[in-house]
């Protein structure tokens, strides 16, 4: 009996895994403000990045300010392939990354390891 | 708190428990039994293990998860089961708890140092540029910073001083060691109107440098620019690891599950034993080899590589090296010196050179700088001329002293008339590998010029060197056959496309890519379309910017022979990545079910422990094999005796 309850516990935490990190669920986004014709975002990386999703405009000069709150090694760099960046975010520490906005499209940002993403939007 | 403060608290709080753990056999207790197992573990727990908790739980909040959620479910799951074994009174684990978040740790450690190591190359690169310069500033020189130095500053380099920045000297002549940036060994020597490159180290003698490129402009800070570009690129076949990195922590929760409900419900093992499988699977079980595979290796192959002077753009470039089956070079200037000279003159020479001289006056064509420097020397002035105008892929023509004047190639035959006796001399002087210009005047032929490129010195080593690589190497020249016969013949080319018109390269590089890659070098601009076309275009340094913009790999030395080490260097950076992906894909699918204990009944289990010292190694190992690849040998197959 006892082990009859230990699987239907077993199969509803399966069950909550999978909703969980694989359902659709929203992800915070940004957009950015534009002062005195320069945007920046704030970006604190925690667990991920938050805002995962960020919204610059184009043609705007741009930063984006990621402060690391997270101890994990795995987020103590963050790569934007597509501008050859790898930059290092030391613990507490508030980064300013600068972005090209010159060309509108779609970028990836990730951490080190390429296991947290973060999409950047110019347009 | 640093992850090595944090390694060395649980590696010196775990260590009485190892000795209780060796000793136990031998009788030794440790004071206090469970109770300073579970103070020891706690504070481990707290201290060492506490941030991975936190950023599991962070990123579980946003949906996410990664090694710290494996880690800190791993070590919760075995710290809160030996909390409850020992009010029940039964065996407790807490050292698994307490050795797995050491070993990590440990990981992460040199892990962190590897990687700093693997990506200082750009640095280095950087750390290069001089500090100051000499700069001549109302009509003395004056120390200044290099960020003050502007456009066609005057700069004086003394002996042993570093060259600040690119420029063309214009007073004094040294020797400068450029190995720094472009590779090269040998020092080189350089006198008035010779560039010299920001960075490089000027040995023997005093000069003076009127700047032409600062600030980001120069040589270096592009190449710098383009390393940091291409260690951060993304390969195509790290497409595979994004994907399964996105799933990999959840399947694996859910494979340890699998694994506990396995052992507990199906095959009656004890809760402590079902319990010990599920947290060595979650333990072994390492995303960050993964994710480590590719960017490491990239980042080491593209900064040795522009050690050497050869960079390579990007991990798509890389990737496609593998597959090159031919290898398509344009003559001048890549095979040969692309300093065309004047060898005969066929017909009046006065006169044949007068009118080719004055119609080639304006253009920049490397064969007519061959003919202006003849007629220089011979002390011929080129006239003005009328209606000039060019004939795509023929020549030129022009009114010049009211007649009508041609300079062009053998194209130009077919409009006008064409002794028989220099058709003798034509085929004579093409079979000698030389270039024949022909001048034309109203509709006869009057003379032939005919020009030679030697091939550079280095061009047969590198064509043999790739030929023993099993690769195809074609010609593509704009010459006619007989002369692109003879060239091609000297340096031991495969196949040779004679006749080819600018605009046609990139055609001709499209026909080869139906039988497998292609990679095509080049340095002129109307190699860039080719460049482009390829699979892996290579343009040489020497060559025009667009060249350079255009292609995937530049070989900044302008030496043929880095064609192959190029080859060389990519395909062993790409194999170094596919050696790491193997390797971290083999370790977890094999490690989790043996983690899971299907080898039990054979008696080989691994402990959490061994798990987590097993995943920490995985992860060093694959940052360690790509460090590596900088000492690895870049060999070229081919000697020459």
């Amino acid at each position: 009996m006892t082990k009859l309850l230990v699987l239907l516990i077993g199969v509803i935490i399966i069950g909550f895994i999978l909703w969980w990190f694989f359902g659709k669920h929203q992800v915070a986004s940004a957009e950015a403000a534009v002062t005195n014709d320069r945007q920046s975002v704030d970006i604190e990386v925690k667990g991920g990045y938050s805002p995962e999703n960020v919204v610059l405009k184009q043609g705007v000069p741009a930063v984006l300010n990621f402060t690391r709150k997270d101890a994990s090694t795995c987020l103590d760099r963050v790569v934007f392939s597509d501008f050859g960046i790898n930059q290092e975010l030391p613990k507490n520490q508030l980064e300013t990354i600068k972005i090209d906005t010159s060309k509108p499209g779609e970028y990836e940002w990730a951490c080190g390891m390429d296991m947290f993403h973060g999409k950047l939007i110019i347009k | 708190m640093t992850v090595t403060k944090r390694f060395w608290i649980s590696l010196i709080l775990s260590l009485p428990m190892l000795a209780n753990m060796i000793l136990m056999p031998f009788g030794w207790m440790l004071p206090g039994g469970n109770w300073t197992q579970l103070a020891l573990t706690t504070v481990i727990m707290l201290v060492s293990a506490g941030p991975f908790a936190q950023s599991a739980w962070a990123s579980f909040k946003k949906h996410h998860s990664n090694m710290d959620t494996l880690v800190a479910i791993g070590t919760v799951t075995a710290y809160l089961y030996s909390i409850y074994a020992m009010i029940t009174n039964q065996a407790v684990f807490f050292e698994s708890a307490a050795f797995v978040t050491a070993f990590v740790l440990l990981g992460q450690v040199f892990e962190e140092r590897m990687r700093n190591n693997a990506s200082d190359a750009v640095e280095k690169l950087a750390n290069l540029q001089a500090k100051a310069a000499e700069v001549l500033r109302d009509g003395q020189f004056v120390k200044l910073p290099l960020s003050e130095v502007v456009l066609n500053d005057v700069i004086r380099v003394k002996p042993g001083e570093k060259v600040p920045v690119d420029g063309v000297i214009v007073k004094g002549s040294s020797t400068v060691d450029e190995s720094m940036v472009t590779g090269e060994s040998m020092p080189v020597t350089k006198q008035v109107d010779d560039n010299v490159i920001g960075a490089t180290m000027n040995s023997t003698g005093t000069f003076l440098l009127k700047a032409n490129k600062v600030g980001n402009q120069t040589m270096l800070s592009q190449i710098v620019e383009l390393v940091k570009k291409a260690q951060n690129s993304h390969a195509p076949i790290q497409k595979l690891t994004d994907k399964v990195s996105d799933i990999f922590v959840p399947v694996v929760l859910i494979l340890a599950i699998l694994t506990f409900l396995t052992w507990y419900v199906f095959l009656d093992a004890s809760v402590a034993r079902a319990l010990i499988f599920a947290v060595s699977v979650v333990v072994i079980a390492c995303p960050c080899a993964l994710g480590l595979a590719t960017p490491t290796a990239l980042m080491v192959g593209t900064g040795r590589g522009a050690k050497m002077g050869i960079l390579i753009k990007n991990g798509e470039v890389l990737e496609a090296v593998n597959d090159v089956k031919t290898v398509v070079f344009d003559k001048t200037g890549t095979i040969t010196v692309g300093k065309p000279q004047v060898t005969d003159i066929v017909g009046d020479e006065a006169q044949v050179l007068q009118i080719a001289a004055s119609l080639e006056d304006s253009s920049e064509h490397p064969l007519a700088a061959a003919i202006l420097a003849r007629a220089k020397t011979a002390k011929i002035s080129a006239k003005a001329v009328d209606q000039f105008q060019a004939i795509e892929g023929k020549g030129v023509s022009a009114i010049i002293d009211g007649k009508h004047g041609f300079v062009g190639n053998h194209k130009l035959l077919a409009d006008l008339k064409f002794d028989n006796d220099l058709a003798q001399q034509e085929i004579k002087l093409q079979n000698e590998a030389k270039t024949v210009v022909f001048v034309g005047l109203d509709d006869r032929i009057i003379g032939m010029i005919a020009i030679q490129d030697v091939p550079k010195e280095t061009s047969k080593e590198a064509i043999a060197e790739l030929k023993a690589r099993g690769l195809k190497t074609v010609m593509l020249t704009g010459d006619n056959e007989r002369v692109a016969q003879a060239v091609a013949e000297q340096v031991g080319i495969d196949e040779v496309i004679a006749d080819v018109l600018p605009g046609d390269k990139a055609e001709h590089v499209k026909a080869f890519q139906q039988t497998g890659k292609v990679a095509f070098v080049g340095d002129g601009i109307n190699d860039a379309p080719a460049l482009t076309m390829a699979d892996v275009g290579i343009a040489m340094g020497s060559g025009t910017d667009i060249a350079i913009d255009s292609g995937g790999i530049v070989l900044v030395k302008n030496d043929l022979r880095d064609v192959d080490k190029a080859l060389a260097l990519s395909r062993k950076t790409f194999n170094r990545i596919k050696l790491n992906l193997f390797w971290a894909f083999i370790y977890n699918v094999l490690g989790i079910p043996v983690a899971a204990g299907i080898f039990f009944t054979i008696g080989f289990t691994l402990s959490p422990e061994l798990a987590g010292l097993a995943m920490a190694f995985s992860s060093l190992s694959v940052v360690m094999s790509s460090v590596l690849l900088n000492k690895a040998k870049i060999k070229t197959k081919a000697r020459l005796a």
